[in-house]
């Protein structure tokens, strides 16, 4: 009677310094009325403590909303303390005002999706559904 | 993760275990039943699970938050259940209340989870009842429940719940007389928080007048400011103790593991139930006497 596995509960988290939330809780809402199980941190987080609760809340994915500068370094360091807790497995997703050529980059360094401003509600939820864990 | 290395994880208190522990539950697989065999019987039984209930916006989760710390600096190991309802349409849920709670995000003696109701028979009776017991096996002790008061859930809190508090604040517009149907006789605690706000005094005063407060079952807390947060969490292992040396706690236990049992049974025939359904020819015949059929060919002979 196992319901059949799917990406359904997800951690949407904001690291860094900028204080508007706004669209990260946009997104919760919309991933929320697409059926997920919607896990929401809040403003201002460490990397560590987003991976912290991501284990704790055994998500299935995390997804990083961060609208200023410094995703090139808090992305990857959410990746990094998920490992460090045995979580490499759970896909990132990250989102914000990020240039082409970084895009790239953070895929390299394991984030699985990245999107700019301009991507529909819909493509990010299409996008957290089809994510699949790390080796399956 | 495997089954092993979750069951032995709970124990060694492993995040990522107990975390995996909860989601078998919550899925249904069949590990789930391994994995809850396993768990250490003196811890479930000792630890105290305490429910906070009310409106939303009340301050229920400003208030866990305080008392984790209150419970951090007593030496304890907490566990913390976020209950918020599932869209009946959609099946999703939002959950917000760790983000009242991220300071003790990097603790590892404080687990946090939150869960959806999931449209489930008996609301989240069943599961969190089940989640409850495996953080209390890894040692956390108080398990706190934390749901809204809305509909059914807070009915079943009460149930699962060793201790339960009722938490309302001015301003919120929910007046007495909602409060008085069925709640406040259920509740062990009452507590009015907000109590910098306008209006706390006379909700006090409401309260205590509705419940014939002789045993000090109505408190003001300020959790914002963490006042009053010793005495709300005294007030709570007093009625446990007490409780627990009356019988009531094993009583409750009693009434609440065996409707626990009956929603996991309903839960467990449901896919028999719907196999044995189609098999029907479903237009001939009343719904409700081809279910009678259904079930009595599931009972003992002497029952039917
Ligand atoms: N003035 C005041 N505000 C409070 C108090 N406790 C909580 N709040 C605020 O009430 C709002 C709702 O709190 P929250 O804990 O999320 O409520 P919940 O929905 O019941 O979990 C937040 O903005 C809190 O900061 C309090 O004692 N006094
Ligand atoms: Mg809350």
């Amino acid at each position: 009677m196992a319901e059949e596995k799917r990406i359904r509960r997800v951690l949407i988290g904001k690291p860094g310094l900028d204080g508007h939330d706004r669209g990260a809780k946009v997104i919760a809402r919309a991933l929320r009325d697409s059926g997920f199980e919607v896990i929401y941190t809040g403003i201002r987080r460490t990397p560590e403590q987003i991976a912290a609760a991501a284990v704790q809340e055994d998500v299935d994915a995390v997804g990083l909303s961060l609208l200023s500068g410094a995703h090139m370094e808090l992305f990857p360091e959410v990746v990094e303390h998920l490992k460090q807790r045995g979580a490499g497995d759970i896909p990132v997703i990250g989102g914000g005002i990020i240039p082409e050529e970084d895009v790239r980059a953070l895929k390299e360094k394991g984030i699985r999706k990245v999107f700019t401003p301009g991507t529909s509600i819909q493509e990010i939820a299409d996008a957290f559904r089809e994510l699949e864990p790390e080796g399956a | 993760m495997d089954i092993e290395a979750v069951i032995s994880g709970i124990g060694e208190r492993n995040s990522r275990a107990i975390a995996r522990a909860i989601s078998l539950v919550e899925e249904g697989n069949p590990g789930a039943e391994r994995v809850l065999s396993s768990l250490d019987p003196p811890s479930v039984e000792k630890a105290m699970v305490a429910g906070i209930t009310g409106a939303p916006g009340a301050g229920k989760s400003t208030l866990t938050d305080k008392l984790i710390s209150h419970c951090r600096g007593l030496g304890k190991r907490v566990g913390v259940i976020g209950v918020d309802p599932s869209s009946p349409l959609t099946g999703g849920a939002i959950h917000g209340d760790r983000v009242r709670m991220m300071q003790h995000a990097l603790d590892e003696e404080v687990v946090i989870r939150s869960m959806a109701t999931r449209g489930r028979l008996g609301g989240l009776c069943a599961s969190a009842g089940a989640a409850a017991r495996i953080m209390a096996a890894s040692g956390c002790d108080p398990v706190i429940i934390e749901t809204v008061g809305v509909g059914q859930s807070e009915m079943d809190i009460i149930r699962i719940a060793d201790v339960t508090a009722l938490v309302s604040a001015p301003g919120l517009g929910d007046d007495i007389q909602a409060l008085k149907a069925g709640l406040l006789e259920v509740a062990d605690l009452m507590v009015v928080n907000k109590a910098d706000k306008p209006g706390a005094d006379m909700l006090s005063m409401e309260l205590k007048e509705a419940v014939g407060d002789r045993e000090g079952r109505v408190l003001e807390t300020v959790a914002s400011k963490g006042e009053g947060i010793a005495e709300l969490f005294r007030a709570i292992t007093d009625v446990f103790g007490k409780n627990v040396n009356s019988g009531e706690r094993d009583r409750r236990r009693c009434e609440a593991r065996r409707a626990e049992v009956v929603d996991w049974s309903l839960e467990m025939l449901r896919p028999h139930l719907q196999r044995m359904a189609q098999g029907e020819e479903v237009l001939s015949g009343d719904p409700r006497n081809r279910a009678r059929a259904i079930v009595q060919s599931l009972l003992p002979p002497e029952d039917r």
